[in-house]
């Protein structure tokens, strides 16, 4: 087995985590008055809210640069609805998959 | 190694199975965005914080650069530099015990260790040990499963799984949106995405709503 290190598939996996790593480590080593700013800590909960906002969006309502609505806007729906409903996360997304499956079958 | 306090076992345990099955969700949905099982496993071993993980499958999936993946999966990990902030005097770890314990500084190991903090030091550090290894184990087991599921399938969209990797981010996202901020900023980053999809590379509309949340940040903090 080779490694093709300019696939950008492995460098995404080898990049990720080690610097996924470098952040958890650095946590654990540096002084804790670095980072304990209350608009670091306050920036640094509002970010995962954006990108994966941003994620959801562009995960379900796009192809490739155009911007389209198929099955798996029903899908999103009905994973907002089991969430509403406080469902279990397996839930919402076999919800969404059978949904979207569904469709995609008829369609 | 002293008693293991019973209730916090349990939680632990708890936990573990049930985050850990969430990795059939992601070892699936990096299949089916185009990662080998490998490299899925890979992530989960190595990586092994579960919305990075989702992002840089996310990204590449529909297209984006290997450099916005790791951009947007390094945004997401931000936090557990801030964990192991938190974690750091509660284990007083050093050497290989240290780098272990920065490994399984996620949200479930700090969560946990937090939840026990009123039953005192010792049930915090053994909540953070069990979730922490716990969730490792189950993690990575049920991606191998969930990826070699999805190399089995075929085509994902048959399967429904082209919605069920929104629908998981989603789920990550939902426990997230508590005040009016959070609820205005989830809207607005996911119509920015998606005005800029037709015009910027794929992976860039995402990374930019980052900026969305330094603004509102700054803001919240001019307020106070």
């Amino acid at each position: 087995m080779e490694i093709n290190l300019v696939d950008p598939f492995w460098i995404a996996v080898i990049g990720t985590s080690v610097l996924a790593f470098t952040l958890k480590y650095l946590g654990h080593s540096v002084p804790k008055r670095w980072l304990s700013h209350p608009r670091i800590l306050k920036i640094n909960s509002l970010i995962p809210i954006a990108l994966l906002s941003a994620l959801v969006g562009v995960q379900a309502f796009t192809n490739g640069s155009r911007l389209v609505a198929d099955q798996r806007m029903a899908g999103v729906g009905v994973a907002m609805v089991a969430l509403i409903f406080r469902a279990p996360f397996p839930i919402v997304v076999l919800s969404a998959a059978a949904t979207s499956a569904t469709l995609f079958h008829i369609g | 190694m002293s008693r293991v306090n019973r209730a916090t076992a349990a939680q632990s345990l708890s936990v573990s199975l049930t985050v850990g099955t969430y990795g059939v969700a992601f070892g699936a949905a990096s299949v089916a965005a185009g990662f080998s099982v490998l490299q899925s496993c890979l992530l989960s071993l190595l990586t092994f914080t579960g919305a990075s993980q989702f992002a840089v499958v996310g990204v590449l999936g529909a297209g984006g650069s290997a450099l916005s993946g790791i951009a947007t999966a390094t945004l997401l990990g931000v936090r557990n530099t801030l964990y192991g902030l938190r974690m750091a005097p509660v284990l007083n770890v050093r050497g290989l015990r240290r780098i272990l314990a920065a490994q399984i500084t996620i949200d479930e190991s700090t969560g946990v260790a937090l939840s026990q903090e009123h039953l005192g030091e010792k049930e915090a550090r053994q909540g953070f040990w069990l979730t922490g290894i716990g969730v490792f184990i189950f993690w990575n087991i049920f991606t191998l499963a969930g990826a070699l599921g999805a190399q089995a399938m075929g085509n994902p969209a048959a399967w429904g799984l082209d919605a069920a990797v929104p629908a998981a981010f989603l789920g990550l996202l939902w426990p997230r949106l508590i005040s009016k901020t959070d609820r205005v900023l989830a809207l607005s980053a996911c119509v920015l995405a998606l005005a800029m999809t037709p015009y910027f590379v794929p992976g860039v509309p995402i990374i930019a709503t980052a900026i969305l949340a330094v603004f509102l940040g700054m803001r919240a903090s001019i307020w106070r």
